[in-house]
């Protein structure tokens, strides 16, 4: 298991890596092995608009079904298409080519509602 | 307390997930749920089932007492051969389903180990008959599937046929399975079952967990107590009157049981394949043209066929093959086509 330290946590277990008003969002290494196999993700259209913890898509995997909370608000300005292939990404790099979705941030205030990668950790 | 087979300690060592099931603490998954799924389909796994009920009955009236409780007919078993059998309440809903073995001076059932103590308390509000009940705590099950266990564990007793026992290595070795695949399951007192799971384990045949058990099972077909089966569903409904033997004395549920056979249950066990990604869950609604016409009883990803696929009842009418239907996902509907419940 890990959290990157150069990542924001939200409690529903999405991260967020910020980069000037972009935020790329998954889920954790804890939410990935929690679910098990994923067989599905259920992503948004690129263009909607999300308030921070809006539900924004799902997550299936053999086992169970999770939503997904976005830990930002903002526009979807691009979605990981490689998941309606290989879900299964999800679960081998969730922090990398298992990426969800990508968000404008139309404000950073809020990113002090997210919790540091020590505050995360001591959530679990 | 959770309850803990006699594999607990190894299913540590293995580093498998632990969950809570039915009051044990028992392995869902090691390297994976669809791994472990397709060792068995390409080739085999084995499975820590011991948290199974191993009830044996003997004495003069074992035979009618389990004739009057059961469904199935057990006289029709020769000694070593086993059947499947259900036991019923009166009004034709099932207590749980079981199978029966015919072992040497008495029967040996295996019942659900959700259902172990609803069933012995059953057993002895029933116990005019005299039979004696007892609870083999000291027996374990190990279940070996796939068609690969021949020849990945030589020395198996191959030529045993189907649904029949024979004795092994001082082990009673049994042809069934809970998978659709061919397979052996062994019962093993407690205290040999780990030398025998490394045994098998030593053979490269990878441990298996409740996971892949529920979502083989599932692709096959087999009905599971508590989704497929409770106390208000019959056998008739889930498509096994062949396991109620009409022709035999009187045994509880046998007149609502007649009766629902004549007249048709009011839903039929089917299996739903669908197109779209999104997984039909347990309770999920079906529907016909916005009308509600059924629910699910068990959904998953089917690792084999690569599609969601579910097992639902649904009203007579609707249950032809091929007949298109909806399944209610999150308040959308999704587009099903009713199969076969043995969805492979």
């Amino acid at each position: 298991m890990n959290y990157p330290g150069n990542l924001l946590y939200s409690k529903e277990h999405e991260w967020a890596k910020v980069d000037g008003d972009l935020a790329t969002i998954g889920i954790t290494w804890f939410a990935q092995d929690a679910l098990g196999d994923v067989v599905f993700v259920e992503l948004p259209k690129v263009g909607a608009e999300l308030k921070q913890m809006d539900e924004f898509g799902v997550v299936e995997s053999i086992k169970t079904v999770s939503t997904l909370y976005s830990p930002v608000s903002g526009k979807v300005i691009e979605i990981n298409q490689e998941l309606a292939k290989h879900p299964e990404l999800v679960n081998t790099s969730p922090y990398d080519n298992g990426w969800i979705i990508k968000v404008k941030i139309s404000n950073q205030e809020e990113l002090k509602n997210l919790l540091s990668q020590n505050n995360y950790e001591a959530l679990l | 307390m959770l309850k803990r087979t006699a594999l607990y300690n190894e299913h540590i060592k293995l580093g498998a997930k632990m969950v809570p099931f039915a009051g044990w603490e028992m392995p869902v998954l090691y390297a994976g749920i669809v791994l472990e799924h397709l060792a068995v389909r390409d080739n085999c796994g084995v499975f820590d089932i011991g948290h199974m009920g191993i009830i044996d009955i003997s004495g003069a009236n074992a035979l009618p007492f389990l004739q009057y409780l059961a469904t199935n007919d057990a006289s029709l078993l020769a000694e070593n051969e086993c059947q499947y059998s259900i036991l019923c309440n009166e009004a034709g809903g099932v207590i749980d389903d079981i199978l029966v073995y015919r072992l040497k001076g008495f029967f040996r059932l295996v019942v659900n180990a959700s259902n172990t103590e609803k069933v012995l308390a059953h057993f002895a509000s029933h116990q005019k008959e005299r039979a004696n009940v007892v609870h083999r705590k000291d027996i374990s099950m190990i279940s070996l599937q796939g068609h690969g266990a021949k020849e990945a564990f030589p020395g198996l007793p191959v030529s045993l046929p189907h649904n029949h026992t024979v004795e092994w290595k001082g082990i009673v070795v049994s042809r069934t399975g809970y998978t659709g695949e061919d397979g052996f399951e062994f019962f093993v007192e407690n205290e040999k079952a780990a030398s025998l799971w490394k045994e098998i384990l030593e053979k490269n045949i990878p441990p298996c967990g409740l996971g892949a058990r529920d979502t083989l099972r599932l692709e096959a077909g087999l009905p599971l107590y508590g989704h497929e089966y409770n106390n208000e569903i019959s056998p008739i409904a889930a498509g096994y009157s062949w396991a109620v033997k009409f022709n035999k004395p009187d045994f509880i549920g046998k007149a609502a049981l007649l009766k629902l056979k004549e007249s048709g249950a009011p839903y039929k066990l089917v299996g739903l394949k669908l197109k779209d990604r999104n997984i039909p869950r347990e309770h999920f609604n079906v529907l016909s043209g916005g009308a509600n016409i059924g629910w699910v009883t068990s959904g998953t990803f089917s690792p084999v066929l690569k599609m969601p696929v579910a097992l639902a009842y649904i009203k007579p009418q609707f249950a032809q093959l091929q007949t298109e239907v909806e399944i209610e996902i999150r308040g959308q509907k999704y587009s099903a086509v009713v199969t076969s419940k043995k969805l492979l």
